[in-house]
């Protein structure tokens, strides 16, 4: 468990390396992110470093939201995230974690919103075969069978049917940081990650089986 | 704080050639392309039609094509790939479309272009 970071999602270009491969890289604008609350066992139950991401104007936040982050003499902003920790006593309030966190070559996670798709059929949620679009066909983007009949009489629970599909959150695991870039607080990733330009997203160091 | 089209490029700008000719669909030209040979650096040119030309900033791509005995060869150039070392106009050529992909049909004097001259080298 470490701290990682808030950020925006910029969009996808590529990059040359060394070698002159061309590198599809996504840009995210990360940080600075404030400490606005330490948790500790003693007082929480639990340990943790609370952080908050993206200024916003004084009257977009109420007055708690606004007397919560005046304890750590920060700025109003949008969001607040938790990360839990072993010891979260290395962090004071109102310590600001930058992208500098983060160097070049690491592998890191991305955890964010998928696009929303709607109410979506069968074929796009769960990716079912279709049926003949023509020779006398109607049977086109239909399910076909949910079960057997009278035995058991119902539909199981978990059959896949259409639905909502998308916004929810995902994590794309073991990405690889091409370049920081500490003056503009941006983190080139190679590879996509999820959401539309101008998402909420958060990059925290990769979770590894075996590793702590 | 958003202004996320300019710092891609802004990004993009950073790796961007700036010395590139002109290149119009239907020129030929010689694209002279790094390669590594035995820890060896050498650049080798490469002759062709121009037959497409693809994308936009810095993933802008020309196709080229050209008949080595006998036998059509295309390659896709990145034209801001470090690994194109120069990209020379040698002939202008004269093209109604956008995509030459009807010159893969024709063989022999078919594919000739007519050159035209008032687009300067």
């Amino acid at each position: 468990m470490s701290v990682g970071i808030l950020g925006t999602k910029l969009g996808m270009t590529q990059v040359f390396d060394e070698t002159g491969k061309a590198i599809p890289v996504t840009v995210i604008q990360a940080g600075p992110c404030i400490v606005t609350q330490v948790k500790t066992i003693q007082t929480d139950g639990y340990s943790a470093v609370q952080v908050a991401y993206g200024e916003v104007k004084q009257k977009a936040l109420n007055k708690p939201e606004l007397g919560h982050l005046a304890k750590s003499n920060c700025a109003p902003m949008r969001h607040l995230h938790e990360y839990r920790l072993e010891n979260p006593s290395e962090f004071q309030l109102g310590q600001q974690i930058k992208v500098d966190a983060f160097s070049t070559g690491q592998t890191i996670d991305v955890i964010g919103t998928s696009i929303g798709r709607g109410f979506a059929g069968y074929q796009k949620r769960h990716n079912f075969k279709r049926g003949p679009m023509s020779h006398g066909s109607k049977n086109h983007r239909a399910p076909g069978s949910t079960g057997a009949g009278t035995t058991p009489g119902r539909v199981y629970p978990g059959k896949r049917m259409a639905g909502r599909l998308g916004g929810s959150q995902v994590t794309i695991r073991k990405l690889t940081v091409i370049r920081v870039d500490s003056e503009r607080n941006l983190i080139l990733i190679k590879g996509a990650i999820p959401g539309k330009p101008g998402a909420l997203v958060n990059v925290v160091p990769a979770t590894i089986v075996g590793h702590k | 704080m958003l202004h996320a089209q300019e710092i891609i490029r802004s990004i993009e700008a950073e790796q961007m050639k700036s010395d590139l000719p002109i290149i119009y669909v239907g020129d030929t030209v010689k694209v002279g392309v790094i390669i590594q040979e035995g820890g060896k650096e050498r650049t080798q040119p490469y002759e062709g039609v121009v037959i497409a030309k693809r994308g936009s900033g810095i993933n802008q791509n020309l196709t080229v094509r050209k008949v080595f005995q006998g036998i059509g060869v295309e390659r896709v150039f990145p034209i801001h790939s470090p690994q194109i070392e120069n990209i020379k106009v040698l002939r202008r050529g004269k093209a109604r479309r956008a995509k030459l992909y009807y010159l893969r049909d024709r063989i022999g004097k078919a594919t000739r272009l007519k050159q035209r001259f008032d687009r300067a080298l």
